[in-house]
């Protein structure tokens, strides 16, 4: 059952990307160029997606384990660190150069042709390179 | 087009759905580049088919709604340096930060996770800045 709720999840991932405009590169880059021509959506979905999510979590305090198997996972520190800052900053950069962050590259990347490739492999170029930067930075200041 | 925030209020219950799904019966949070990443750099591959599934789904299902649009323009830029420094930027960050827009977004502000908040504060402030620099100074994109 764990794949069945895995494609589901990944199915109304894709579609709720696509309905909602998030796979359009304009759109995103709209919500950030808040000195150009500002697209308010993106505060839409998120704000639509945190109502569903929310309840989820609430209800994770009562079932006590997930309906397939394993253990819900543990809240996190709420502490800050480098990685944290450094990352996000890096991140919110790339994003708003071309638009795409993870889940829309994956969701529109049958109509984004050789480009949306590209970013993908990019993207996992960089993953592969984040281990180091982030040992490094976890490193100096614990 | 102002109809667009209807649209993006109803995706965004169904991306919150999508999350909600996987953290109540699987017990995962849906996080695009944790589970992408978790395959690339090894560190999830006792999960790895779980996370294929999910991935592969993500990537196939949208086809099924294209026809309702007509033609779909991602508007993505053809300009393939840009696409790859921004790709290198992106897979990097959301790994050394532990999550991207869904990750620390949806899922981390839906707990009140105060690194889920700071992340996207901080992705979000730099975003702007850098399309702020990017096109309205430099006139790169």
């Amino acid at each position: 059952m764990r794949y069945f709720y895995s494609i589901l999840s990944g199915a109304l991932f894709g579609i709720g990307l696509t309905v909602s405009g998030m796979i359009d590169t304009t759109k995103v880059q709209g919500w950030l160029d808040v000195f150009g021509d500002w697209d308010p959506t993106l505060a839409f979905v998120m704000g639509g997606a945190i109502i569903p999510m929310s309840i989820a979590w609430m209800l994770t305090k009562k079932l006590g384990k997930p309906l397939a198997g394993g253990e819900f996972p543990e809240p996190t520190e709420p502490f800050v660190d480098r990685s944290l800052i450094i990352g996000s900053t890096m991140f919110g950069m790339g994003w708003a150069l071309v638009g795409l962050c993870p889940g829309p590259s994956f969701a529109s990347i049958a109509i984004n042709g050789i480009g949306g490739l590209v970013f993908i492999a990019a993207m996992t170029g960089g993953m592969l390179l984040a281990p180091r930067l982030k040992n490094y930075l976890d490193a100096g200041t614990a | 087009m102002e109809q667009d925030w209807i649209w993006g209020l109803v995706g965004g219950v169904m991306i919150g759905t999508a999350g909600a799904v996987l953290l109540l019966a699987n017990g995962r949070i849906m996080g695009a580049s944790g589970i992408f990443g978790g395959l690339i750099d090894r560190s999830g591959w006792s999960t790895a088919k779980e996370r294929i599934a999910f991935l592969i789904a993500v990537m196939v299902f949208p086809l099924a709604i294209y026809p309702l649009y007509g033609s779909v323009d991602t508007h993505l830029t053809d300009n393939y340096w840009i696409i790859i420094i921004a790709g290198l930027l992106v897979g990097l960050g959301t790994r050394t930060a532990n999550g991207c827009t869904s990750g620390h977004g949806v899922c981390g502000i839906s707990r009140f996770s105060f690194r889920g908040i700071m992340a996207t504060v901080v992705y979000i402030v730099a975003g702007g800045f850098t399309i702020s620099i990017a096109r309205h100074v430099l006139g790169l994109i």
